[in-house]
């Protein structure tokens, strides 16, 4: 099972709901993988403080201009979708932090004076933290392509009874290359304006990638009943509530884990995994999706 | 000679537009005959890289001078590239700024003003006293990469 916790919101307890679920399952000794995808800024750690053990480079492919074989025809800059390439009185200047490694500049040239190098834009780590196997991505600040990254660290993964990846926030693209090969797409929301609205975001994009997905409402005895009527309305199971709990707040503040800290939330995180599990199963048995996916055959 | 200027509209008294890959129109002036010609900017809302593909606008136009508010380093690695000289923070109309630039009261930049996506942050910037570039372009972790 591979389970992504993603929110169009940030801040809504992605980390809290991915950390705690994996611990939760961990201690019911399965295998289970922790992929920390949000690059940007990776947390997990701060919660699981595996020990890593091996660091690995992310690299992208850049192109770079053979001298002597470029004519200054200037194809590739018109080919470049991303503005990385400017030919200037017959000189090709390549940025690097623009290019997206989509190659099309080596394909179009006439002359074939493209050459791809490597370039670092940051770094896999991997290690053990208890018996959850870790692995998170870092992109060095200063640098955009954060998909690249994300694809290293689900490279990095190997097999696991369980997967739980922790997304970046939002509906772009990192997120769809966190979640897209996902089985199943956990939503953290909050129940006020901002997270409703930030949740249809959220549901649009995973119901365009055909995911089958649920809800999960932390903070949910604060706000209105709006996110939950939308649920309804829109046949979405919300399978894991977590009040506006101040011990849950303290614990945070401290780097703790809130099943560590206040164990009596271990069931909430085990009822919940029981939940989506059934979901799952149901869908397999049934070939009939969940979260209001359309499915076909 | 040439000379291409960020402007707010397409005519000479038009303010000078602080932001240089972001302005709306870009201004080629005679200094001599006063003749203009306009051109608006296709990389307004761009997602990346407007200053470069401003910078190619403009050496493609033949301007051999720049007068702007603002200019990152993409778009004055372009200008050195063509040979273009640049002159940042010019405000007033565009007019006053060519006459500024006629009397010789301003003078060329040999590096960047500002970093990257510096102009990158929203509508609204102030204008008036010169620099009014938008800070934020902050995390941008809704941008699509």
């Amino acid at each position: 099972m591979r389970l992504a916790i993603a929110s169009g919101k940030g801040g809504t307890g992605k980390t809290t709901i991915a950390t705690n679920l994996a611990l939760t399952l961990a201690d019911r000794e399965r295998t289970v993988q922790l992929l920390d995808c949000d690059v940007e800024e990776p947390n997990c750690h701060i919660f699981l403080k595996p020990e890593i053990e091996k660091t690995e480079p992310v690299t992208v492919a850049i192109p770079e201009v053979i001298e002597g074989s470029c004519t200054g025809c200037g194809i590739c800059g018109d080919v470049c979708e991303f503005g990385a390439i400017a030919v200037v009185k017959g000189k090709v200047l390549i940025f690097p932090e623009l290019c997206h490694s989509c190659g099309a500049c080596t394909l179009f040239c006439p002359e074939e004076a493209f050459t791809e190098v490597p370039r670092g834009i940051g770094v896999i780590e991997e290690g053990e933290a208890g018996k959850i196997r870790f692995i998170h991505g870092l992109l060095t600040i200063g640098e955009l392509m954060s998909p690249a990254v994300i694809r290293g660290v689900k490279k990095a993964a190997g097999e696991a009874d369980v997967v739980i990846l922790d997304s970046p926030p939002g509906t772009s693209c990192p997120v769809i290359e966190a979640v897209k090969d996902a089985d199943c797409i956990l939503l953290v929301t909050e129940p006020t304006p901002f997270g409703l609205n930030d949740l249809e975001l959220a549901v649009g994009m995973v119901r365009e990638l055909h995911i089958p997905f649920a809800v999960a409402i932390n903070r949910s005895d604060i706000g209105n009943e709006e996110v939950r009527e939308y649920c309804n309305r829109e046949q979405i199971e919300i399978v894991l509530e977590i009040p506006d709990d101040r011990r849950i707040a303290e614990a945070y503040s401290r780097g703790e884990m809130v099943i560590h800290a206040l164990p009596e939330y271990q069931k909430t995180f085990e009822d919940c995994w029981t939940r989506i599990m059934d979901l799952h199963n149901h869908a397999l048995q049934t070939g009939h999706s969940f979260g209001g996916i359309a499915t076909e055959g | 000679m040439k000379i291409a200027i960020t402007a707010t509209g397409p005519s000479l008294d038009d303010q000078v537009e602080a932001r240089f890959g972001r302005a709306p129109y870009y201004l080629f002036v005679d200094p001599e005959t006063m003749e203009v010609e306009a051109v608006q900017n296709p990389n307004v809302a761009a997602g990346g890289g407007a200053g470069i593909q401003a910078a190619q606008l403009v050496s493609e136009r033949g301007a051999q001078l720049v007068l702007t508010g603002n200019c990152g380093p993409n778009a004055f690695r372009v200008f050195g590239a063509a040979g273009i000289r640049i002159i940042v923070g010019v405000g007033g109309t565009v007019r006053q700024a060519v006459e500024q630039f006629t009397a010789g009261t301003l003078q060329p930049t040999d590096q960047p003003n500002v970093a990257s996506h510096y102009g990158m942050g929203g509508g609204g910037q102030g204008r008036g006293t010169g620099v009014g570039g938008g800070r934020g372009m902050g995390m941008g972790r809704n941008r699509r990469s």
